[in-house]
């Protein structure tokens, strides 16, 4: 027979005998807690070489956080150049960047190649990824799963302690002789081969950060389907858990092509190969002394075929976030989940078959470029229905407007904007005028930058005072969004102006020397305005981000009210010693917000049981910080 | 009302190998296979790694054929490589995944003894291997064959060197497991066990990858 009484300890509703067990546990936790304290975690382990997903995710938020400030950064100096060519930088800056790299205060073609480079590889590889999957899938993950940790805890400290020097190392290209890699983010060949050393760093670069994330989608896939929590179904999972689950499976299968292209050209550059060098190649009027035979759009394929995923990589994880945000603050459940998933599913399946839709000007056929044509077309449909099924969850909500929403609402057109603009290049004939303008690089900004870094910004403000028990600033929230919003369309919509002109990309002057250009550039120096202005736009960010780590109003454990499983932890969640006193159970999907026939609060959290009477109290803590208060069950 | 479904706290996972001093946290399924999935995680880490590794190697044979079926002209493996010692490679590698499987199924028959003579015989194996194919490196060499060379030797070098790394990875963890690693068969079988196990999947992999490799830059 079961027992008859359950008590309610913290949030969760439980049987006596169950409590019990929970308060041995509890005990046992608490005092190799205090057994801990006393032999003193070594700084070292707690803080640098962690184990502890937590702990790992804030690493990788700091330092991608950093590298997407630094990756701005270059690009802001190539504004300069863009908008004043051959005009020299303000003295202080000029003093900067040297006499190697800026003569006189003007910088060098060559540096200006390096910026661009860089500023791709950076924002790609080291930061939006690093922070989209590693920061927040290893925060969030494992807590909404209701899991004590990652899978492989040590494997999870050595993807971060792969990508932290695999970033370095990239950078350490800047202090070398010629410099950091200038063949694009893209490395094309031959240019990428005969390329200074920098080119090399960026390989040697490249394959840590490779392994980095390989190690890393390993543990995410295994950790959701090995640790989900006792009741905790696929179909109940929060839709940011399935953003990341396919997002770490297409890390998996599309990196490790590139892993061996990556080793294919460090071949062909200091073993002296061909794999990429057509045969009878002529440099600056030499012809270069190699075996030939090889093959540069070889390097496209392989390079695309990671490249491609990997802009699902960047995206996925944004939408997951603005789901969990849009969830929360209309205080409904989605709209059509399970289309959702399977849009997300059928996504990350046609992500692998649409890479050659970059190369339809490499002269590779007609019969090619339709099939990639065709399957570009087909992946927009479950983007539009991903899409469609977040902004009609807004319909009939009575919306709270945070400042996690307003990111997250800004998202839905941004995002539009970039998809929509991706179907003229999605198709073959348009692709032709189009292809390496600037209209390609407003249309992937609009993707990735109002897209996935206003979902990351949802993310922080969202998931912040899980992390560290306190709200940041409101006010200065609101601010940073909206002046972020007006800045980053000035930068982005005069590109689409500037690319329908035919302003091809990667040009040193920004297209002043050809004619067809003369009447869209000016608008240059509006763009590199805008831009300048969205660096001033994050000072609030940046002030309220630190400010309110020490300074912030402190929240309550559920601040927002919300029902997946991380908010029924405590705030800030001990580090070193798992996430739950006792591993939740799970009754129910994801977003049970404003449940009819349910008294009380408007939210039914995912671990409490369905026949309890009243909704549950928001924890103070984890469970069993709070009372212990027995009832009979009705 | 009944509500006997309902409550198990905690999916508690039974062995666990960590002793005092550690304060490392518990986590489950490190050792028996969760119900529903029918794997412990290291094993569906493997599983995962190796999809990985099909795409590694798959990536370098889309390379070879892209190139292969380009090239105005190509030499025949057989013309150019040694085929006998290759085929003795061949069977070291076959022969070590029988020993690898041997030594698995001798721990779980809790016969430690004999589960380390079958990994060092793999290890063994293993070492054949990398000795034979540094003999056919070195004649390579010495007849002035080298990657540069033309892009049959350069997908020759770099498909069997990646070959051979995975060879050489799976040696020291195989030396590993046969030295210092056995000590954790003292305090915990059935993980020292896994390992074995996740390490010989890992090994049939590298086994597997030759099996490919063989006839097609030898034979054809």
């Amino acid at each position: 027979m079961p027992p008859k009484r359950q008590i309610r300890v913290g949030n969760q509703w439980m049987y006596a005998r169950d409590a019990r067990r929970a308060l041995e546990e509890a005990i046992r936790v608490s005092e190799s807690e205090a057994k801990a304290h006393e032999h003193h975690v070594p700084f070292i382990r707690k803080y640098v070489f962690s184990t502890d997903h937590k702990w790992i995710g804030i690493q990788y938020a700091i330092t991608a956080l950093t590298f997407l400030l630094l990756g701005f950064s270059l690009m802001l100096l190539m504004r300069w150049q863009l908008a004043f060519p051959g005009k020299p930088f303000p003295a202080l800056i000029a003093k900067f960047l040297g006499s190697s790299n800026a003569p006189g205060g003007v910088m060098l073609p060559e540096f200006y190649n390096q910026l661009g480079a860089m500023h791709g590889t950076i924002m790609v590889f080291l930061a939006i990824v690093p922070l989209a999957v590693g920061a927040f899938g290893n925060y969030v993950v494992p807590l909404q799963i209701g899991a004590p940790d990652m899978a492989f805890p040590k494997l999870n400290m050595m993807s971060y302690w792969l990508y932290l020097p695999g970033g370095l190392l990239m950078m350490s290209g800047f202090f070398i002789p010629g410099g950091a890699a200038n063949s694009g983010w893209t490395s094309y060949p031959p240019l990428s081969i005969i390329a200074t050393n920098g080119q090399t760093i960026w390989i040697l670069g490249m394959v840590l950060l490779i392994t980095s994330s390989l190690l890393g989608s390993i543990n995410f896939i295994v950790t959701i389907f090995q640790l989900r929590a006792k009741g905790l179904t696929f179909m109940r999972l929060p839709f940011f858990v399935w953003a990341q689950l396919i997002t770490s499976f297409l890390l998996l299968l599309a990196f490790p092509p590139l892993e061996a292209a990556a080793i294919l050209q460090l071949m062909d550059r200091v073993a002296g190969t061909s794999f990429f060098l057509p045969s009878g190649l002529v440099i600056s009027g030499t012809p270069l002394h190699n075996a030939g035979g090889g093959n540069p759009l070889l390097w496209q394929h392989l390079f695309w075929f990671l490249a491609h995923p990997e802009v699902y990589v960047l995206i996925l994880p944004g939408m997951g976030i603005i789901s969990e945000v849009i969830a929360n603050n209309t205080r409904k459940p989605l709209w059509g989940y399970k289309s959702l998933v399977g849009a997300g599913v059928f996504l990350g399946f046609m992500s692998f078959v649409v890479w050659a839709h970059h190369m339809f000007l490499t002269g590779m056929g007609t019969a090619i470029s339709a099939f990639f044509q065709t399957t570009t077309m087909i992946i927009s449909i479950p983007s539009v229905i991903i899409l469609t099924a977040l902004i009609i969850s807004l319909w009939g909500a009575s919306i709270r407007f945070t400042v996690p929403m307003l990111f997250a609402l800004a998202f839905l057109p941004m995002f539009g904007i970039g998809g929509l603009t991706g179907l003229p290049l999605g198709l073959a004939a348009s692709d032709i005028h189009l292809h390496d303008t600037y209209y390609v690089i407003g249309h992937f900004h609009y993707v990735v930058a109002p897209g996935t870094i206003f979902a990351m910004f949802a993310g922080i403000y969202y998931w912040f005072p899980k992390a560290t028990g306190r709200q940041m600033n409101e006010f200065w929230g609101k601010v940073h969004f909206w002046l972020s919003l007006v800045c980053i369309n000035c930068i982005f919509m005069p590109m689409f102006y500037q690319g329908l002109a035919g302003v091809s990309r990667r040009l040193y002057d920004g297209g002043a020397q050809y004619m067809h250009a003369k009447p869209v550039i000016h608008t240059n120096v509006f763009i590199s305005s805008a831009a300048w202005l969205l660096l001033v736009a994050q000072f609030p960010f940046i002030i309220n981000f630190f400010y309110s780590i020490f300074k912030g109003r402190r929240v309550e454990a559920n601040h927002w009210h919300a029902t997946t499983l991380e908010w029924s932890a405590a705030s800030a969640p001990p580090l070193a010693h798992g996430n739950f006193a006792v591993l939740p159970v799970v009754y129910r999907g994801p977003y049970e917000y404003s449940v009819p026939d349910h008294e009380g609060d408007d939210y039914l959290p995912q671990n409490v049981p369905e026949d309890q009477p009243g909704a549950p109290v928001p924890a103070g803590g984890g469970a069993l910080h709070g009372t212990a208060v027995a009832q009979k069950e009705s | 009302m009944t509500t006997t479904t309902l409550t198990h706290p905690v999916p508690v996972d039974d062995g666990h190998g960590h002793g005092g001093g550690h304060h490392e946290i518990e986590i489950p399924y490190t050792l028996h296979p969760r119900p529903d999935t029918g794997m412990y995680n290291g094993k569906l880490g493997i599983w995962l790694f190796l999809a990985s590794e099909v795409m590694l190697f798959g990536a370098l044979f889309s390379t070879l054929i892209l190139l292969r079926t380009s090239a105005p002209s190509w030499p025949h493996g057989w013309q150019e490589l040694n085929i006998p010692l290759a085929t003795l490679n061949t069977f070291i590698l076959i022969g070590s995944s029988v020993t690898v499987v041997l030594a698995w199924a001798n721990l779980r028959l809790g016969d430690l003894r004999k589960g380390k003579i079958f990994l060092s015989i793999t290890l063994l194996c293993g070492l054949g291997f990398m000795v034979i194919k540094s003999i056919e490196y070195a004649t390579k060499f010495r007849h002035h064959h080298f990657p540069s060379t033309n892009n049959f030797f350069a997908t020759y070098f770099v498909m069997t060197g990646l070959h051979g790394l995975h060879v050489l990875g799976g040696m020291i963890v195989f030396g590993y497991l046969i030295g210092p690693g056995a000590k954790l068969w003292e305090t915990n079988r059935d993980q020292y066990t896994n390992r074995v196990e996740v390490t010989g999947l890992y090994w049939h992999f590298v086994d597997l990858v030759w099996i490919f490799l063989f006839p097609i830059l030898y034979l054809l």
